[in-house]
């Protein structure tokens, strides 16, 4: 049947499209503002700091690894950014994003279209800090992405995951490690093809249960 | 008098190891008792006064004749105590009776090796409708309480009370009850508030011409009635199939329930005739299985080419490179056309755009792949496996993480499993290595207990595993060794894309795999 051959349906269609046009998704990403805070009751982290996306196009393991190993600026593997500040890459000038979700995922798609920027064939850098009471053996960095991501824990790389994917909680998860008492520096690059766009992370303890012992902070925060 | 004259053949006649399935080592016995485990060895006896041994379950040797012969002995533990209750013709059958020995150790080194003769527990005076042999004993997990069931084709299968403070019949002149009919070798076992009485059908002794096969009747109380699948009863001769001959091995007898803890299970039993080893008639350890309520016999795993899945996840294990896809990638999407050579990278620009395709309606006749169906029509011919030394060139050459990911019949995701002689095993099956099929590229544990493929397997025993069936029908993968873990540990879909060690837990689906054919 072709729908619009029907002056009823086609009204109705219209008339959906225009409520759905005055009816946008309410955002799901807003300014941190709190000094810190734990992660939700299932251990995800939901404040983080984003880099407006650069232009990147690539999905297969060697396509990521390359895209994610080139520096697009100072210190990239190292920097704890702040909210607002701002960089050059090319001939773009970005800048990060303290955020809060109120999801267990962080909607890049959201994050991106808020700001006028593409969501496709892009690469988002995100990080976070977690601060642990005490030092925290044998735990492992659980995430899911939309699409492709490399992730780093204190420097060094744990987890990677390629080719167009949607977002499944604990897809990629890394080996055992340590969380270290004090701030743990958490780095994500999350690579896009085309479409939605979101990633989750939280940390698993021995016996896969969420760890949730933990504050988030994300940088200096200015208001 | 056909038991004692086939023990006598047994024990002169040693067949040359089966090159295909079945146990290793010397693994002639008739009429085996349920295996026992003392001092982690494990112990079975046949009619006659056979005796086997193993160390693992997998190799085992002639062990030392218990001081009572006789047909189709069972064995039990009891706390301290081995109670074994073993047959002996006391005239022409059906005229029978059971003794009961017991032992506090069935190692012969052992200080505690001594058989105390205890006396008969059940007969049949020739008359009555039983002939008191092949006894099997059976301790209520429910009640505590013990019981033993018995009787071989004349009349019926029998149950009697014993104490299991002795071993001992409770009371002798309790009358016992009848079970079954037109069979022998009957044992019981429980599970989810049922009793299954398992015993065996058709002729035995006969070889290869032997129609022994295992059957079973269940009921709600252990008194009976036990009925088959059917609805019949085993007293008016009923009974389920559990095993009947298969293969190359003939006539399945003489069920025994071998429980290894954490929901696992297994079943010792004999085949009246192995034709790889000479129509000799063998013990044989095979997974017990249960479905829709009822036992079912498994399989062990066979050498083959297989594909690794988690149940949790249906990802398959692969080792961690870039895949080609089969075939090569497709024209217009990033990659060579369909049909180039299988493994031929493509450009090396971007890769396929992702998201779905343009929803442009039906592609255009002719398009690429084939005439009349577009970008759908394939190549019109089949398309060949991977040659994995062809795509393994970009392979790195040491160590690689595994991982899981959705099943693309690509060959990293293909995975040989084999038996690895002399390395020992576990009870019914040889420790396996795990390659990447066409290559010698090894799965191995770490010494921080998660999960690594190695260049070339050498045979240390991280690279070794332990495959076994559960009772739903998937698997569980434990390597040999692994770090300094107290527990065993098996293969744990942790995540959808990484796989881990980890204390296999019994309640959850991330230790259990589907080994598939691919």
């Amino acid at each position: 049947m072709n729908l619009l051959r029907n002056p009823v349906l086609t009204v109705a269609l219209i008339a959906g499209c225009v409520f759905a046009a005055a009816e946008l998704p309410a955002p799901t990403l807003t300014k941190a503002t709190s000094a810190d805070k734990g992660p939700d009751p299932d251990g995800f982290i939901q404040r983080w700091l984003l880099l407006e996306p650069i232009p990147a196009i690539g999905l297969t393991d060697s396509a990521v690894q390359a895209i994610v190993k080139k520096e697009y600026f100072p210190n990239q593997f190292t920097v704890v950014p702040s909210d607002g500040d701002r960089l050059a890459v090319s001939d773009q000038q970005l800048s990060w994003h303290a955020l809060d979700s109120r999801n267990y995922n962080v909607n890049l798609y959201h994050f991106a279209w808020e700001r006028d920027k593409k969501t496709t064939n892009q690469l988002f850098w995100a990080v976070t800090t977690i601060n642990c009471p005490r030092e925290t053996p044998d735990v492992r960095l659980a995430i899911g992405s939309n699409a492709a991501s490399v992730w780093w824990v204190n420097g060094k790389e744990v987890i990677g995951i390629y080719n167009d994917r949607q977002t499944v909680i604990d897809d990629g998860v890394s080996k055992r490690l340590t969380l270290k008492q004090g701030p743990n520096v958490v780095r994500a690059a999350i690579v896009n093809g085309g479409g939605a766009t979101d990633f989750c992370a939280r940390f698993l303890d021995m016996d896969d249960r969420p760890v949730t012992g933990f504050t988030i902070s994300a940088g200096e925060v200015r208001k | 008098m056909r038991h004692a004259i086939l023990a006598l053949v047994l024990a002169l006649t040693v067949f040359p190891l089966a090159s295909g399935q079945g146990l290793d080592g010397q693994v002639n016995i008739h009429d085996p008792s349920t295996i026992a485990v003392c001092n982690g060895k494990f112990y079975t006896y046949g009619t006659g006064g056979t005796s086997l041994v193993s160390d693992d379950g997998w190799t085992w040797r002639r062990g030392q004749t218990p001081p009572r012969r006789g047909m189709a002995p069972d064995i039990i533990q009891l706390g301290d105590r081995y109670y074994m209750y073993v047959a002996a013709n006391i005239g022409a059958q059906p005229k029978a009776a059971i003794n009961m020995l017991w032992s506090k150790s069935l190692d012969p080194n052992s200080p505690d090796y001594k058989w105390e003769e205890s006396g008969v527990v059940a007969s049949s005076d020739g008359v009555e409708d039983c002939n008191a042999i092949d006894p099997g004993a059976f301790l209520d997990p429910e009640s505590g309480r013990l019981w033993l069931v018995y009787g071989s084709y004349f009349g019926y299968i029998r149950l009697v009370e014993l104490d299991p403070k002795t071993g001992k019949r409770i009371n002798p002149s309790d009358q016992p009850r009848n079970l079954a009919i037109n069979c022998e070798a009957a044992i019981m076992i429980y599970r989810d508030g049922w009793y299954y009485l398992l015993a065996t059908h058709g002729s035995c002794c006969r070889g290869s011409e032997s129609g022994y096969n295992i059957r079973m009747g269940r009921s709600r109380k252990v008194t009976g009635p036990f009925l088959d699948h059917t609805g019949l009863d085993m007293i008016q001769g009923g009974g389920k199939l559990f095993l009947g001959s298969s293969g190359r091995t003939i006539g399945a007898g003489h069920f025994g329930l071998i429980d290894l803890g954490d929901g696992a299970q297994k079943f010792s039993m004999h085949w009246e005739a192995d034709l790889d080893r000479g129509g000799a008639s063998v013990l044989d350890i095979r997974p017990l299985m249960w479905q829709d309520g009822w036992p079912v016999a498994g399989e062990n795993l066979k050498q083959g080419t297989y594909q690794l899945e988690s149940v949790r996840t249906g990802t398959v294990l692969e080792l961690a490179v870039e895949g080609m896809p089969v075939g090569g990638r497709r024209a217009g999407r990033g990659g060579p056309p369909l049909g180039a050579a299988p493994g031929v990278r493509g450009p090396g620009g971007p890769p396929a755009p992702s998201g779905p395709p343009a929803p442009s309606g039906p592609p255009a006749p002719g398009g690429p792949g084939g005439a009349g169906f577009g970008m759908f029509a394939g190549t019109g011919s089949p398309i060949p496996d991977q040659d994995v030394a062809q795509v393994s060139k970009n392979w790195p050459a040491g160590n690689i993480d595994p991982r899981m990911a959705t099943y693309l019949s690509q060959a990293q995701q293909r995975w040989t499993i084999g038996p690895v002689a002399n390395a020992g095993g576990y009870p019914g099956s040889p420790y396996f290595k795990i390659t990447i099929a066409g290559t010698d590229r090894a799965l191995a544990a770490t010494p921080d207990n998660e999960l690594v493929v190695l260049p070339a397997f050498t045979g240390a025993p991280e690279q070794l595993w332990r495959i076994e069936q559960l009772p739903d029908g998937t698997w569980r993968i434990v390597p040999k060794s692994a770090g300094n873990a107290k527990e065993p540990l098996a293969i744990s879909a942790v995540g959808a894309s990484f796989a881990t060690l980890s204390k296999f837990d019994p309640k959850s689906d991330k230790h259990r795999w589907l080994i598939k054919k691919p």
